[in-house]
């Protein structure tokens, strides 16, 4: 079925591009380009208040009363039985375009989890990022965090570093760091979903409040590569450069200046597109002609 | 006597320049400050919290990066510690 949302592209373009199928918009709410280059250079992407209430209300009863396991490496379409409130959150076409366009079809469970803010609880979290350090150069995880209910200031929204997930640190090795110019303090509608690069630096806040805070977590690994699998149709609108050459208030002069480097090289491995630069920080430091030469 | 500490990083080596993140750690147990507690700095630079008393204790050391590794990019590399200390009841 998957072809059916593919067409390759004239031959004109594929000798400046290089053999590919383009991804045509269809009837998924597939992502465009420049949503996943904003993915690329912040780490995260927003769905405010997408999720209906109902699922919302069935999803709230579900986390008190604890999940079932699903074990690691489960194909998500079979994961959650119908019915289900994670079903019907991974049926949602908002949701499954998105998740899609990132990960692609076919994509396995990791695990997911209840994470809950406790009321009047004290403490934060320290910033960390999940799992283990984890620098693959053509493959990310994603995961994804839904808010059944509104959370506001107070609540202990998750605590996230736009534009840290492409830091090499192990987990809570970042511990130290309280606070960063330009963190992102969530509040958010009932029924909010945030996709997340698995490298993002992130963390629970202090719930000062007498309400608990429950958040849904679900990683999920790709099965497939992930080279163009959202809606290319935008691919060379030059707002994907200007989304890829965003600069975050944190970051070191020098450093971010790497950040922009890297960020391009993870567009090419995205869209096998090995001439892709910005602003030059890539072709300049790898220009050898000694190398090309016959001399 | 108890420690306040303030934890500074800045945009370069040097200790006049922007503040980019902070953390603070109360010895005196009057608060409890933690993980994405404010969004704004509590100084512009680190000359700035030394004019308003801030004792510099530790600076983080200017490292070449590895060979192989130049274009990685992980912790903040420019952290400076500084202190002040306070008088206080016995606890």
């Amino acid at each position: 079925m998957e072809n059916d949302h593919h067409r390759t592209i004239s031959a004109h373009y594929r000798a400046a591009r290089g053999p590919y199928v383009r991804r045509m918009p269809t009837s998924k709410h597939l992502l465009t380009s420049v949503q996943v280059a904003r993915f690329v250079a912040q780490g995260f992407l927003r769905l405010d208040g997408v999720v209906p209430r109902e699922t919302n209300e069935r999803a709230i009863a579900a986390l008190a009363e604890g999940l079932p396991g699903v074990p690691y490496g489960t194909p998500l379409s079979e994961a959650f039985p119908p019915g289900t409130f994670g079903r019907e959150l991974l049926d949602l076409p908002v949701v499954a375009g998105a998740v899609e366009s990132l990960v692609g079809p076919g994509p396995t469970v990791d695990h997911h989890a209840v994470h809950v803010r406790e009321p009047h609880e004290g403490h934060a979290q320290d910033l960390h990022a999940d799992a283990i350090i984890d620098v693959r150069p053509d493959a990310f995880d994603i995961q994804l965090m839904y808010y059944p209910h509104e959370v506001t200031a107070e609540m202990g929204g998750t605590l996230s570093v736009p534009g840290s997930h492409l830091r090499r640190i192990n987990e809570t090795d970042i511990g130290r760091v309280q606070n960063l110019r330009g963190q992102t303090r969530l509040t958010c509608p009932a029924g909010t979903v945030v996709l997340v690069h698995h490298g993002i630096w992130h963390g629970g806040r202090r719930n000062d409040t007498a309400r608990r805070r429950y958040m849904y977590k679900l990683r999920l690994n790709p099965t497939v590569p992930q080279v163009r699998l959202w809606d290319t149709a935008d691919l060379h609108d030059p707002a994907v450069t200007a989304e890829l050459d965003t600069h975050f208030p944190w970051y070191e002069q020098a450093t971010g200046r790497l950040e922009i480097h890297n960020r391009a090289l993870l567009w090419r491995a995205l869209t096998v597109d090995p001439s892709f630069d910005i602003e030059y920080w890539v072709t300049r430091v790898s220009n050898r002609p000694a190398l090309r030469s016959h001399a | 006597m108890r420690q306040q500490v303030l934890v500074l990083y800045l945009s370069t080596s040097a200790l006049d320049s922007p503040v980019v993140g902070w953390s603070r750690y109360d010895g005196t147990g009057r608060t409890r400050p933690t993980a994405g507690d404010s969004d704004e700095p509590p100084y512009g630079t680190g000359l700035d919290a030394l004019l308003d008393g801030w004792r510099l204790f530790q600076a983080s050391q200017l490292l070449p990066p590895q060979s192989g590794h130049e274009y990685d990019v992980s912790f903040l590399k420019h952290e400076f510690f500084f202190e002040k200390l306070e008088e206080t009841s016995a606890r």
